[in-house]
C-alpha cells in the first residue's frame, strides 16, 4: 500500500448566500488518495463537484464557507488555517488546481514564459530567470510540448496548447496533488486525448503525486482514473474502482448516469437511453430522507423519511441507500 | 432500385471563401449532399473542418461562394426578406450555446408566442395561444405555468435548450438543425435532449441534421453519416457503415480519440 497523500475527513463546506441562507455544497466527504493513484469524481451539473475541487484545496474565499472536518496533505492538517497561508505555503507545491477554463489564465500580452516566472517567484522570489527558463524547458520537453511555447503570445497557441500549457505551468513545483476539474470538456476529441495522455505521463513520471479528476463524462473517467466516486447533491452516494462502478454499479443514481453513456461501440444503437427524470434537489432546504428519492425508480416509503448513511461493504466499495447490496441487484435484474 | 425517399434538402458544389488574397481561407470546399425526409443525419468533424459554416449556409444565414442548395427539389430562393422568412418556416435550427440563443429583453411567453404567429396563429383567440404554448412546454417536461413572466436567463442551460426544443415543436419546420446541441450540456439532461428531439422527429416528421464532433452521439441517433475534414466529405454512408467498419484513416482516428468503455483506449497514437 502506498503512501496516503491525501485524506479528507467529513469535510463540510457551506454557501452562505447574500440573504443569510446557508446551503451545503459539500456535506460531510470523506476520501482518501495514495500516491501514484487517482480518483475520478462523477456528477451531474449542480451536485457539488467543483465545490468539492475547492473546498479541497482549503482556500476559502465568501461565500464559499468552512464548517467542519479535515483535509491531511502529507501528513500535515491544513483545514482552518488562514487564506494568505495556504495560498503561500499549499497551492501550487502542494495542492494545484487546473479549472475548466484554465486556458484563460494565460495572460493575453505577455509572453507564457513570464507567467511561469510569475509562478515560480510567487514561491521563491530569489529564483533567477536564467535558471527558471532553462526548468521550464525541462519540464515541457517532458510533457511533450515544444520549448517554443514560452517564447509565445497565448493568441498563437490553439485551444488545446493553451491547455496544455497551463497544466505544465500548474505542476512545476511538483504538488502532491493535481485537481483537474473537466479540463478537456472544452475541447474536441483529438485535443481532449492529447490532455489526457498529458496527465496520465504527469502521474506516471511522478511529476505529480496524485490525482483528482471530476467530469460529468464517465467513458473518460473509466480510461484515466483508478477509483470513481459518484456525488450527489453535495453527498458522496457510491464509491469504488473504476470498473465497479462503471460496469456493476450499486446507487440507483450511479445505475442512471450509466444509462446515459454514449460511446461510439457496437450495439449502443441498440439500447435505449435511459434519462434520470427531473433534477437535483435544492440544497438551500435538502430533503430529509435520501436526497435522491424523488428521482428513483426503486423508491420506497421509508425511503423519503430514512436518512442513509455512506454503507461499506466488502472490497473498498461503498454506497448509500437503505437497499441491501442484494435488493438492489435484484431489482436492477428486473428492470 | 429506385430510391423511392423524397429528397428533402441537397446541394451540388458548395463552396464557402472567407477573406481574400494572403488571408483567403477555404472554409467549405465543393461538397455535394442529398438528405432526405425524416432522417436523421450527422456532420461530423473536429474544430476548424468548416462543419458550422456549411449549417450557417444551409440555414440561409450566411451566403454560399459557389455551388447551389436545392430545398424539396427546386433551387432556393432567399432573394428578398419575404422569401427568407418562407424558407425559415421549413428550417430551423438549436445552437449550441443555449446561453445567448436567447433575446434577454424578451419573456418567455414572448419567445413561443413568436413561433405561434409564425405559423399563421395571430389572430387565435389567447385561450388557444396558451393551450398550445401548454402542449408544447409539456411536450419537453417543462411546465407552462412555472415558466411564464420569466425570462429565458432564470432558466438552467438544460431547460433552456429544452425550451428551444419547444419552439421547434411549435412551428413544426421540415428539417432541423441541431448544431452541437449538447455539448454544454451535461450527460444526463443529454439523453433527455436526445431523446425528445428523436421523440419530436416521430411526432411531425423531420429532418434533423446534427453537427457535432461527438462520435458517439452520431452514432446513437443517425441515420446516416457525413465526416468532414478541411471542409470535404471525406466519408459518408449509413452510421454502422461508417463508425463500426470506416474506411478513410481520417475517420479511424477519430474514432480513436474517443474513450470508450469496452475497448482499450489507445493513448499512443496522438
Amino acid at each position: 500500500m502506498g503512501k496516503t497523500l491525501l485524506e479528507v475527513r467529513e469535510l463540510t463546506t457551506r454557501y452562505i448566500t447574500r440573504f443569510g441562507e446557508s446551503v451545503y455544497a459539500v456535506d460531510h466527504v470523506s476520501l482518501k488518495v495514495e500516491e501514484g493513484k487517482s480518483l475520478g469524481i462523477a456528477g451531474e451539473s449542480g451536485c457539488g463537484k467543483s465545490t468539492l475541487a475547492l473546498s479541497l484545496m482549503g482556500y476559502y474565499f465568501a461565500p464559499l464557507h468552512y464548517m467542519s472536518g479535515e483535509i491531511i496533505i502529507d501528513g500535515r492538517n491544513i483545514s482552518g488555517m488562514k487564506p494568505d497561508d495556504v495560498r503561500k505555503a499549499i497551492l501550487g507545491k502542494e495542492i494545484a488546481y487546473i479549472p475548466q477554463a484554465a486556458m484563460n489564465a494565460l495572460n493575453p500580452t505577455q509572453k507564457v514564459i513570464r507567467f511561469v516566472e510569475d509562478v515560480i517567484r510567487a514561491h521563491d522570489p530569489s529564483a533567477d530567470k536564467r535558471a527558471i527558463y532553462e526548468r521550464a524547458c525541462k519540464l515541457f520537453e517532458t510533457v511533450g510540448l515544444p520549448p517554443q511555447v514560452l517564447e509565445k503570445y497565448p493568441v498563437e497557441l490553439s485551444g488545446g496548447m493553451k491547455q496544455r500549457t497551463v497544466i505544465a505551468i500548474s505542476v512545476l513545483l511538483s504538488p502532491k496533488v493535481l485537481i483537474a476539474d473537466e479540463p478537456s470538456s472544452a475541447l474536441d476529441v483529438t485535443s481532449q486525448k492529447m490532455v489526457i495522455k498529458m496527465i496520465k505521463q504527469l502521474l506516471h513520471d511522478g511529476l505529480v503525486g496524485s490525482l483528482i479528476f471530476i467530469t460529468h463524462e464517465l467513458p473518460l473517467l473509466y480510461n484515466v482514473t483508478d477509483d470513481i466516486m459518484v456525488m450527489y447533491a453535495g453527498q458522496i452516494v457510491e464509491k469504488g474502482t473504476a470498473r465497479e462502478a462503471v460496469f456493476d454499479p450499486l446507487h440507483p443514481y450511479s445505475k442512471g448516469l450509466m444509462g446515459s453513456i454514449i460511446v461510439p461501440e457496437e450495439g449502443l444503437r441498440e439500447v435505449k437511453l435511459t434519462a434520470i427524470p427531473g433534477v437535483p434537489p435544492n440544497l438551500k432546504n435538502p430533503p430529509s430522507g435520501c436526497r435522491f428519492a424523488e428521482r428513483c425508480k426503486y423508491v420506497k416509503p421509508e425511503c423519503i423519511v430514512m436518512s442513509v448513511g455512506l454503507r461499506n461493504i466488502e472490497g473498498g466499495r461503498a454506497y448509500r441507500c437503505i437497499f441491501s447490496e442484494k435488493e438492489l441487484r435484484e431489482a436492477y435484474r428486473n428492470g | 432500385m429506385a430510391d423511392e425517399r423524397k429528397v428533402c434538402l441537397s446541394g451540388t458544389g458548395v463552396t464557402k471563401i472567407y477573406g481574400f488574397g494572403r488571408t483567403r481561407t477555404l472554409a467549405v470546399d465543393h461538397v455535394d449532399f442529398k438528405f432526405y425526409e425524416g432522417e436523421v443525419v450527422s456532420i461530423v468533424g473536429e474544430s476548424g473542418s468548416g462543419k458550422t459554416t456549411l449549417a450557417k449556409m444551409l440555414l440561409g444565414l450566411t451566403s454560399t461562394t459557389e455551388g447551389d442548395i436545392y430545398f424539396q427539389g427546386q433551387k432556393r430562393d432567399i432573394s428578398t426578406q419575404k422569401k427568407r422568412l418562407e424558407y425559415w418556416r421549413n428550417i430551423q435550427a438549436i445552437f449550441q450555446d443555449p446561453f445567448s440563443s436567447y433575446n434577454i429583453f424578451n419573456k418567455i411567453d414572448a419567445v413561443l408566442l413568436d413561433c405561434i404567429h409564425m405559423r399563421g396563429g395571430r389572430s387565435f383567440p389567447r385561450a388557444k395561444k396558451i393551450e398550445m404554448m401548454t402542449e408544447a412546454c409539456s411536450f419537453v417536461n417543462l411546465k407552462f405555468d412555472e415558466l411564464t413572466n420569466k425570462y429565458p436567463f432564470e432558466l438552467s442551460g438544460g431547460q433552456m435548450q429544452r425550451l428551444m426544443i419547444a419552439r421547434i415543436f411549435l412551428l413544426m419546420p421540415k428539417i432541423l438543425i441541431a448544431d452541437e446541441p449538447t455539448s454544454m450540456i451535461d450527460a444526463c439532461s443529454r439523453a433527455t435532449i436526445l431523446d425528445m428531439l428523436m421523440g419530436l422527429r416521430d411526432e411531425i416528421g423531420m429532418t434533423i441534421i446534427f453537427i457535432t464532433h461527438d462520435l458517439g452521439l452520431a452514432y446513437y441517433v443517425s441515420d446516416s453519416v457525413y465526416i468532414m475534414e478541411h471542409g470535404k466529405f471525406v466519408e459518408s454512408g449509413s452510421a454502422d457503415e461508417v463508425i463500426l467498419h470506416p474506411k478513410q484513416a481520417y475517420t479511424k482516428r477519430l474514432i480513436s480519440d474517443v474513450p470508450k468503455i469496452y475497448e482499450e483506449w489507445d493513448l499512443s497514437t496522438v
